[in-house]
């Protein structure tokens, strides 16, 4: 809620003004409220300024004054409702459209800008699903978390649904003839007065869009903000480079990569494909002698670490001198003086890289400081790498520039009252700008803003008008990938609630408002490629990208890193590292429940961010898990939980970005604590000299897995690639397995296929896209933050993360764990209903409305895999996720017990494909969600009893295992065991 | 109440002096002649309230779900599960007393057969309502029945949730019908003696056209001679069949051979603990001493030392048993047991369970009423816990550790589990107003012989 001082209006007094109106009067007499500032004041918070103080005294007059008033908002919403361009006209049925049967459509997600190829599957004209798509090169088929979360954000019920003015509901008419006003000042001005602020932008529809409009006002400029900018590869390109190039990473062919701060396995616009290629050269199978070896220095542990044969811990202002470090030994120097852990790893990679000319890689994350960049581009010259396992490229980027000097410049532009009229198109400034620019006070300097945003968030309050963007599922529109390969955007539906695409805004600003981005989109391509365009076009709508527009390499070599003096030691305090949510990454999913409800890899919370400190550091300063602390760097202060983090480097806290939000839906909103409240202009990535103060205060964080021993118990079989090459079988060797008839029940025999699924540890990176990808396929309720701490959350497939050796730097072990269609399966023999069976081709089936809801099956698990509708979890009221759900999938109501099936859905879509075809399945036919998900290719699904599938073939290798064994459950689903090189 | 500690192996189970009228007119005053005493309103109204409270939490059980309750992942069963057990158990010292001990023909059993018989009845009224309560669809509870069902579906009978349907719904109905033909003749003698037209009709009703006669006498002798028979392998069969919803599990500390008999063995435990708790208050209120001796007091002490070692003696296998199968899940749920999150729980109960029933060796203690009484509830509280030991303890930490968990009753769990025990009281204290607590019959039984053997 804000803190607004202006008088209010409250419901009596509309109630008041609306007394004695009835039928179409009402109407009339409401639009005539609307005008008053006070009604608009009243309209601007989501809740009545008096609702809070009404408290339990909630009486039926109250609840009728509070419906009526409602009404007549909806009536007015309706009202602004555009009529709707059809895109599925079902008068003449599309080719090819068959009722029941999906369709899937090629087209692309943005991610921070960048775009990401997918195939939306879509039923009747709504879309259900996103998979990665094959042909795009940083999909290559599979996806990430939010990719897969996009759809619930597209469907999420509390986005935004119509213009508004001051808070006031508007129209797009109104918004166009204030443009109109707001640019003849500007034509005047030359434009002067007009800024546009933007994320990344890596669309050419859109960027010749502004383009063409900064050359209609020369005086007008483009920003750029994203709340997590990729400033330290800009800059440390042009410290290497004198010029702005993308490394293109090549981990397939990288035998030893060093990976220097921050996390290439997740959230960089090529993360997806990285993954691939990384894991194609962890993979494990009988024979193999080689395996790449992995360096891994960071702050918070994260996915590159925990995939790293050696990692370091390093607060994030250690890491230059240690990339410094690593750039003398590659030179031959022997001490560097740093300390014993780093000296070791420092010696080793560098040892590593030398032995491996052009086959190795050194990696700097986003979060690692420009200078360290500049050292990895040096380092990969001088080894040989660079056009071996690194190529350099343009940017993908429009026009790039380094964002936090832009917002900067917009905010002294702004304080300075040079802006008078300001287009904010997506993106969250006034929560994600550096704490110092004060932009929200700024902001209100402006006398014209517009922001368009999906949802009405911090800066839609405080802008004067705000549009509700289309989603890119609603939308037409274009993007470059991280290789600069072009997609275009289609719709799969119309605008659920009535949304603009920044193209229409940017076109309504240069005086042509009723342009649709459809026509937009196509004439910047028509002109683009004139020869041909109509087969282009077709091609690249049904292909999802345009071919050879992956960026062409440029020759480059990294010059030696100037010499900057270290940093000099912080005077005492603790250091802070920013670094973004793995789950709402700046906040900008802070709202989609699926996210906010997944485990993140490392800690396994949910709902909340956390100070995350080593146990020692929290030893040290006599906190433990849960306190709440107050940590105040630069005079600003936040108050957060402690949780504490084996791996962390100590004397430092990492705080999560994304969180803390206060103008949010309900599913964000309360969660958390904002750490950017203390981010500041002048270090985007950490912040030293914070003190941390003990407040006293508990605040629970629902944390889904609180132990962190295997406990002596083979669980995750590990072993280096010597003791795998020496004894290949060792993992079975850990475990008995009674023998096949050793159990007092007959044995089940497949008919036709016998579906199973191996799951291999050495490459899975444990980065949740299979566990997202199994919740919207499987239409998985989200329970909440309470849930989840009463231990109830509904995943199927969960992550298991275990830690083995060194307490203060352990190994983090991931272990996706789904039902494991036992052969013998414990909870089939315990149903008092036969509500979980054993089918004939060795699933073992949930008959939901069999199901009274024992428990009985859950208790007898040995996996734990059994989820349970404690409550009514399912929201089946919201209009908008009726439209989410799978319509393969029951959608479960409460009491009744739910698990993985395997997806048996799509199993039967297959076999009725191929009963059709009058063939049998073939292998890879049936792809399970977790698996289609999967980046690392790390689960492999089919007939085991084909001995020709890829599963058997897993199946069949030496150090296959299936968990629990001794118990003689059989399980189907089986593990590779993990083999590293050390 | 306090009697001086004198020997009573040979002490009579009836206080000298006795009449076949001043028994009758005795108990049956209770229900027909005496004023209700201010106790009996007293103890009426807390129990229903109690009772109230069970249908408060249940409304909203059905309104909400279990989600209501502390139940998660891992830990499925929780209260519901624990009360169900614990209820059923403390059924049994009724069966045992009216059958086992009837067919052995040991006399003392006389005066408290009838109120542990009623008893029985009220805990298996309340054991009976769990695992409907618990179900995530309780409404659907009978597809657990065999029924003629269109589709042809059945229950699927190799889960000891079936089999308990069987166990438990036969137990109710054998303890129902053994306790209602015992009443018969005291029906007939309280419509005898009854004054009011309303009291005449509903026991002639209840007494089923009783006259006395000979035949009626032989028949009767038979009848309850055969449902005594019928009742006494339930005694063992019906915790047997409960405990297999353990043992039939995989789970360590569930999954163990020990469990029928030393689930039996805890049930006559828990069981003979109660008809304590509640004879001993009962007799002083009532002024039953006659009927209610100390020689039955005494008895049904050291029943309770000898189910109690039979309990701990279970206990010590388990522990022996973990170690021994050099089973790495098993050594861990007893270590945990003992040293975990959980402890408390365990040491009480050995506390309860074991250590201060120890006492009972003691005839200063054994005779004391106030001290056995004392310790018979320790004994239900370390009952209850044993069973919470059971479910909770080892649900929370199975095989694999990312699925560990904890576990917390929410006050739901409690109002559930305090409005079970109002509704026993209830149950209870209606007995005591409307049917004679002690069989009016067999106590002129006892009068007869001791006549002839006076003569």
């Amino acid at each position: 809620m804000s803190e607004s001082t202006r008088p209010a209006l409250d419901v009596d007094a509309i109630r008041e003004r609306l007394a004695g109106e009835s039928g179409p009067r009402y109407w009339r007499s409401l639009e005539e409220i609307a005008q008053t500032p006070e009604f608009r004041d009243f309209l601007a918070h989501e809740f009545p300024e008096n609702a809070d103080q009404w408290g339990d005294a909630f009486n039926r007059r109250r609840f009728l004054q509070l419906m009526g008033a409602s009404f007549a908002l909806a009536g007015l919403s309706a009202c602004a409702r555009q009529p709707a361009e059809s895109i599925v006209p079902y008068a003449d049925a599309p080719e090819g459209l068959v009722a029941g049967r999906p369709l899937f459509f090629a087209t692309m997600l943005p991610w921070r800008g960048h775009a990401i190829g997918v195939l939306a599957e879509s039923h009747m004209g709504r879309p259900t699903k996103i998979e990665g798509n094959p042909d795009h090169p940083a999909s290559l088929g599979s996806t990430d978390v939010f990719a897969q979360a996009s759809i619930l954000q597209l469907y999420d019920p509390e986005r935004s649904r119509v213009v508004t003015r001051d808070g006031t509901i508007a129209t797009w008419d109104e918004l166009s003839s204030a443009l109109a006003t707001a640019l003849e000042g500007e034509r005047i001005r030359r434009g002067a007065g007009l800024r546009v602020l933007t994320g990344t932008v890596t669309s050419p529809t859109l960027a010749a869009q502004i383009r063409t409009l900064v050359s209609d006002f020369p005086g007008a400029r483009w920003h750029r903000w994203e709340g997590v900018p990729r400033d330290n590869v800009r800059a440390g390109s042009r410290m290497a480079f004198g010029a702005d190039l993308e490394p293109q990473y090549r981990f397939d062919r990288a035998d030893v990569v060093v990976s220097l701060g921050g996390d290439f396995l997740a959230g960089e616009p090529g993360s997806i494909r990285w993954a691939r290629d990384f894991s194609s050269l962890r993979r494990v199978r009988a024979g193999t002698t080689r395996m790449s070896r992995v360096f891994a220095a960071e702050c918070s542990p994260g996915l590159a670490g925990a995939a790293a044969d050696h990692r370091v811990a390093v607060a994030p202002s250690g890491l230059l001198p240690l990339a410094r470090a690593l750039a003398a030994a590659v030179d031959g120097a022997s001490s560097m003086g740093l300390a014993p852990a780093a000296e070791g790893w420092v010696a080793a990679a560098a040892r590593g890289l030398a032995g491996a000319p052009a086959r190795g890689l050194v990696v700097a994350g986003e979060s690692a400081p420009a200078h360290v960049h500049a050292i990895a581009h040096f380092l990969n010259g001088r080894l040989g790498n660079s056009g071996s396992t690194v190529v350099y490229t343009e940017p993908a980027e429009a026009d790039p520039v380094l964002h936090a000097e832009s917002i900067a410049e917009l905010a002294r532009d702004m304080a300075a009252g040079r802006v008078e009229s300001l287009v904010i198109l997506g993106g969250n400034p006034v929560y994600t700008a550096p704490a110092d620019l004060d932009f929200r006070g700024k902001l209100s300097k402006v006398p014209f803003t517009v922001h368009l945003s999906l949802e009405e968030d911090e800066t839609s309050e405080w802008c004067h008008w705000h549009v509700p963007q289309a989603h890119p599922l609603e939308s037409w529109g274009d993007g470059r990938a991280f290789d600069g390969t072009v997609s275009i955007q289609q719709p799969l539906i119309a605008p659920l609630f009535g949304g603009k695409s920044a193209h229409e805004l940017v076109a309504a600003l240069s005086g042509e408002p009723d342009r649709s981005s459809h026509e937009i989109v196509k004439e910047h391509w028509s002109k683009e490629r004139p020869a041909g365009f109509d087969a282009f076009w077709k091609k690249a709508l049904r292909d999802g990208l345009v071919p050879d527009t992956a960026l062409p390499a440029r020759a480059a070599t990294g010059r030696a890193p100037a010499s900057v003096a270290a940093a000099p030691p912080a005077g005492g305090g603790l250091e802070i590292s920013f670094a973004p949510d793995p789950s709402v990454w700046d906040g900008e999913w802070a709202n989609n429940g699926w996210l906010q409800e997944l485990p993140k890899p490392l800690t396994k919370l949910t709902w909340d961010n956390a100070a995350l400190m080593s146990p020692g550091t929290a030893k040290r300063l006599g906190v433990t898990d849960e306190d709440v602390v107050e940590l105040s760097a630069g005079g600003r202060t936040v108050k957060a939980a402690v949780w504490r983090l084996p791996g962390h480097p100590d004397d430092c806290v990492t705080a999560h970005l994304g969180y803390g939000r206060t103008r949010v839906g309900s599913v964000g909103r309360a969660a958390g604590f904002d750490a950017f409240a203390l981010r500041t202009s002048s270090n985007l990535g950490y912040a030293q000299g914070v003190v941390l103060r003990k407040t006293g205060g508990r605040h629970r964080l629902a944390c889904t897995q609180i132990h962190h021993s295997m406990e002596g118990r083979a669980l995750v079989r590990l072993a280096t690639l010597d003791e795998f090459r020496k004894n290949p079988g060792f993992a079975r060797e850990m475990e008995e397995q009674p023998a096949v008839g050793d159990s007092l029940y007959p044995e089940i025999k497949d008919e036709h296929y016998s579906w199973g699924m191996a799951i291999d540890l050495s490459t899975c990176i444990g980065c949740n896209a299979c566990v997202v990808a199994c919740q919207a396929e499987n239409n998985i309720p989200v329970v909440g933050r309470k849930q989840v701490l009463a231990g109830r959350e509904m995943h199927w497939i969960r992550i298991d993360r275990y830690y083995s050796g060194d307490p203060d730097n352990p190994v983090p072990h991931f272990e996706p764990v789904t039902c494991m269609h036992c052969e013998k399966a414990p909870c089939e023999v315990v149903c008092p209903v036969g509500a979980t069976i054993h089918s004939t081709e060795g699933l073992n089936e949930m008959i939901y409305n069999r199901c009274v809801g024992t428990r009985y099956c859950s208790n007898n698990c040995p996996y734990k895999v059994r989820r349970f509708n404690f409550l009514q979890y399912n929201d089946t009221k919201s209009p908008s996720l009726k439209l989410l759900r799978n319509p393969n999938v029951t959608v479960r109501s409460r009491g009744v017990m739910e698990k993985c099936s395997y997806c048996v859905q799509r199993i039967v879509a297959g076999r009725i494909e191929a009963e059709n075809q009058d063939r049998a399945i073939r292998d890879g036919e049936v792809v399970t969600a977790c698996q289609q998900a999967c980046p690392a290719r790390a689960i492999s699904f089919g007939d085991i009893a084909d001995r020709g599938s890829e599963v058997a073939h897993w199946k069949g290798e030496p150090h296959n295992y299936g968990l629990l064994t001794e118990l003689n459950t059989r399980p189907r689903t089986t593990y590779l065991a993990k083999v590293r090189n050390t | 109440v306090s009697d001086e500690p004198r020997s009573t192996a040979g002490a009579p189970v009836l206080e000298p002096g006795h009449t076949y009228r001043s028994v009758s007119d005795k108990i049956s005053s209770i229900v027909l002649a005496r004023r209700t005493p201010k106790e009996w309103f007293i103890g009426a109204a807390i129990s229903f309230s109690l009772l109230m409270l069970l249908l408060y939490a249940v409304g909203y059980l059905f309104l909400r779900g279990v989600g209501i309750w502390g139940i998660n992942q891992p830990v499925g069963w929780g209260f519901a599960i624990i009360n169900f057990v614990w209820w059923v158990g403390i059924g049994h010292a009724g069966t045992l007393i009216s059958a086992i001990l009837l067919l052995l023909r040991q006399e003392w059993r006389t005066s408290i057969n009838r109120f542990a018989e009623a008893m029985t009845l009220f805990a298996v009224a309340c054991a009976g309502l769990f695992p409907l309560l618990h179900l995530g669809r309780p409404w659907l509870a009978y597809w657990l029945f065999p029924y003629p069902d269109t589709m042809g579906l059945w229950p699927q009978f190799r889960s000891p949730l079936v089999w308990d349907v069987f166990a438990v719904s036969t137990y109710a109905t054998v303890s129902l019908l053994f306790w209602f033909v015992g009443l018969l003749p005291d029906l007939a003698t309280l419509r005898d003696r009854a004054r009011r037209r309303l009291a005449k009709v509903v026991y002639g009703i209840l007494a089923m056209g009783w006259r006395g006669s000979a035949t009626h006498w032989h028949r009767y002798e038979t009848a309850y001679l055969l449902l005594a028979g019928l009742a006494t392998p339930l005694v063992v069969s019906v915790h047997t069949v409960v405990s297999f919803d353990f043992a039939i599990g995989l789970l360590p500390g569930w999954h163990t051979t020990i469990f029928p008999p030393y689930f039996v063995a805890g049930a006559i435990y828990s069981g003979f603990a109660m008809v304590l708790t509640l004879s001993i208050p009962l007799r002083a209120f009532y002024g039953l001493e006659d009927f209610i001796t100390m020689r039955h007091l005494e008895n049904m002490a050291k029943i309770l030392i000898a189910t109690g070692l039979i309990v701990a003696y279970g206990y010590g296998t388990e522990i022996f048993m973990s170690w021994y199968s050099a089973n790495n899940f098993e050594w861990y749920l007893t270590m945990n047991r003992a040293f975990g999150p959980y402890w408390p729980s365990y040491w009480a109960l050995i506390l309860c369970n074991i250590a201060i029933p120890q006492l009972l060796w003691l005839r200063r203690i054994r005779t004391n009423t106030v001290m056995l009484w004392v310790i018979a509830i320790v004994v239900n509280v370390g009952m209850w816990l044993e069973r919470y030991v059971i479910v909770v303890v080892s649900l929370h930490r199975d095989f694999l550790p990312s699925s560990w968990g904890t576990y917390h009753g929410t006050r739901w769990d409690w109002a559930t589990y305090v409005g079970s025990i109002g509704l026993f009281l209830s149950l209870l204290f209606l007995f005591i107003r409307f049917l004679p607590v002690i069989s009016i019959a067999e106590m002129r039984m006892l009068v007869s012989e001791k006549e002839d053997q006076g003569s």
